[in-house]
């Protein structure tokens, strides 16, 4: 479960202070399904980069798990994104050098788990449908190939919270779809929460929820 | 990430460009071989000059004309013909003497049948082949017969005979020509190997009365024959210093001199040991530190290039902590990879000084060959000195990896 209260994010740019965020308040409950859209520079991205731990908040509170996350160091923040937080990118962002097997062992890595990983980072490849491309590198896959390495790596460490961000973006429709229904399909048998970060209306339309970010403010929250 | 996965991991970074990674090693490698082989050449010219010495014998004392101070103004020693046959008589009595072997030295050229060799040429008397630690290879030495008789023999050094007969052997009963003298060859030295201070191979010796009447003349001095040095052996090396200093008083009587204007010199083995121990470690110390700069470059070069890695790999670093890799890990990551480059690079230059040190082994320089001896300490110091480097020049660029923010990072294109 995520609370956030009246968080605000003041990003300095030489002189000039800009507000991306304005006191935003907002709980998303274990298991819920909802999608944060807005324009470019509505701070949607600065939401996002704060709700998935990436970047701290200038002020307000943000309790993840019933765990204070705004006054954790940088190797605190770390360790909450590695075991809490799984993160699907548009780009994918896989590591080109490495196969898709030691891409999704890598969370494993940092989390200081020892044996097993190769098993482990092998059973999650398969079970997003992937169990003949293990040995292959991201330029050797398609787009909706890497985005299941993606998200492959983003649940290998069984986190609560998995957040999205455009994550079909870079997909033609049907391998979209695809990843929609395989990423939807996690929330009904696992229970995890998603969290889509979009502006495309059809993501929008499988969620349960709508958050409509406009002018470093939440505007409104349809159901 | 244990250390395990962490060298893996690295070996990988350092893999995934052989060019560069090859490259940057490359400065390393000069740096260390040349440490390497410097280092190992030093001590091998140290070694060989030491044990020439020594061959001569520990218990050796040399009596030089000449002083390091004369009126104020420092005369080379050997310069001044002050030394003469009656100071290396009175020598005879001084305790702790066992032999007095008083020489004149000069030039000589050497004929036989079409032959010759501009060579050394010393007047010596028969304790000279004692004194001095030499053995006969064929015939006999100058006799005490031969220096009251001013006979015209000669021995030769085995690099004398070698240049004239071809050999050691056939040269002992020959006639040759030194200076258009007509010599009897009556015996040849054994070869004891080159010294950097003057072949002992390259050289004649003729009874020194037969040198100074005929051959080298040489001059007189208070009515004396002058020498031009006197090889005194000491009973024993332990009480070696205060038979130099009985020899000083004596001289010092006899030419009416005081310290510090004095017109001799007395030295021994161990006095020019020590002198040039010290010159070629200094000599040593100073080629090490020479290569150690390049080794310094070599370091520079790992952190230019690790600055490169880390500004093209922020968006991997952005992705690794965006997974959970904290500071320790990136930090740990990039230093790995510095140090990986620098133990690679110093364990190759290792061996490249290694061989170019053979090599050095196999070449003659005139008629020296110095074996270089690569130590355990010198391999250890390239070693540690360059994972030193490697540490020292890796830790900048993986601070600033481990420093960047995961947003920024991620946004990097």
């Amino acid at each position: 479960m995520i609370e956030i209260e009246n968080i605000t994010k003041t990003y300095r740019m030489g002189a000039v202070e800009v507000q991306a965020l304005r006191g935003v308040s907002l709980t998303i409950e274990r298991g819920e399904v909802v999608s944060i859209m807005g324009p470019s520079g509505s701070g949607k991205s600065t939401l996002m980069n704060i709700l998935g731990c990436l970047d701290q908040s200038t002020s307000g509170r943000y309790v993840l798990d019933g765990v204070a996350v705004d006054s954790m160091n940088d190797d605190q923040l770390a360790e909450v994104r590695n075991r809490k937080i799984g993160f699907v990118f548009q780009s994918f962002n896989l590591l080109r050098r490495l196969t898709a097997r030691r891409n999704v062992e890598l969370p494993m890595l940092y989390a200081g788990i020892e044996t097993g990983r190769r098993q482990r980072a092998a059973a999650a490849l398969e079970s997003v449908g992937l169990g003949d491309r293990m040995d292959h590198r991201p330029t050797e896959l398609s787009g909706g190939q890497q985005q299941r390495v993606a998200i492959a790596r983003a649940l290998i460490n069984a986190p609560p919270i998995l957040l999205a961000d455009e994550p079909t973006g870079n997909l033609d429709s049907r391998s979209g779809e695809e990843i929609m229904q395989l990423l939807l399909k996690l929330n009904r048998d696992q229970g995890i929460t998603l969290i889509f970060v979009t502006h495309d209306p059809k993501i929008a339309a499988h969620t349960h929820r709508i958050i409509h970010v406009s002018d470093g403010l939440v505007a409104e929250a349809t159901a | 990430m244990n250390l395990t996965q962490g060298i893996l991991s690295a070996l990988e970074g350092v893999t995934s460009n052989k060019l560069r990674s090859s490259l940057t090693m490359l400065g390393i490698v000069i740096g260390v071989a040349a440490v390497i082989s410097l280092v190992s050449i030093g001590r091998g010219a140290q070694a060989s000059v030491t044990s020439q010495i020594e061959a001569n014998g520990t218990n050796l004392i040399y009596v030089r004309p000449g002083s390091t101070q004369q009126s104020g103004v420092a005369s080379a020693a050997g310069s001044a013909g002050t030394l003469t046959q009656a100071d290396a008589d009175s020598l005879l009595g001084v305790a702790g003497v066992a032999a007095v072997a008083p020489e004149l030295e000069g030039r000589g050229q050497v004929s036989y049948l079409g032959s010759n060799v501009n060579t050394r040429a010393i007047g010596v008397t028969p304790e000279y082949l004692l004194v001095r630690n030499m053995t006969l290879a064929d015939g006999e030495f100058i006799s005490e017969a031969n220096v009251n008789a001013r006979s015209s023999v000669v021995v030769l050094g085995s690099g004398v005979a070698e240049d004239l007969f071809g050999g050691t052997a056939g040269a002992v009963g020959q006639k040759v020509r030194i200076n258009s003298q007509p010599y009897t060859v009556i015996g040849v030295l054994e070869s004891k190997g080159s010294t950097s201070l003057g072949s002992v191979d390259d050289q004649v010796l003729v009874p020194i009365t037969t040198a100074q009447a005929r051959l080298l003349g040489g001059g007189r001095y208070r009515g004396a024959n002058v020498l031009s040095s006197i090889n005194v052996q000491a009973e024993n090396s332990d009480s070696i210093d205060s038979t130099i200093e009985q020899i000083t008083l004596v001289l010092r009587e006899r030419h009416d001199t005081y310290e510090g204007a004095d017109d001799f010199t007395v030295s021994n083995q161990q006095d020019l040991l020590a002198t040039i121990t010290e010159v070629t470690n200094t000599l040593t110390l100073f080629l090490g530190g020479i290569a150690a700069i390049s080794l310094l470059v070599g370091g520079i070069g790992i952190m230019n290039i690790m600055l490169v890695s880390v500004t093209e790999r922020t968006r991997e670093i952005g992705i690794r902590k965006a997974i959970g890799a904290r500071r320790r890990d990136i930090l740990f990551q990039f230093l790995v990879e510095s140090a990986v480059l620098s133990l690679v690079g110093g364990a190759i230059g290792n061996l490249v000084g290694w061989l170019i040190s053979l090599a050095m082994g196999q070449v003659q320089f005139g008629n020296t060959s110095i074996q270089p001896t690569v130590d355990a300490d010198a391999v250890m110091l390239a070693v540690g000195f360059s994972l030193a480097v490697g540490l020292f020049f890796g830790i900048y660029p993986a601070m600033r990896a481990a420093n960047l923010a995961p947003v920024e990072a991620l946004r990097y294109e």
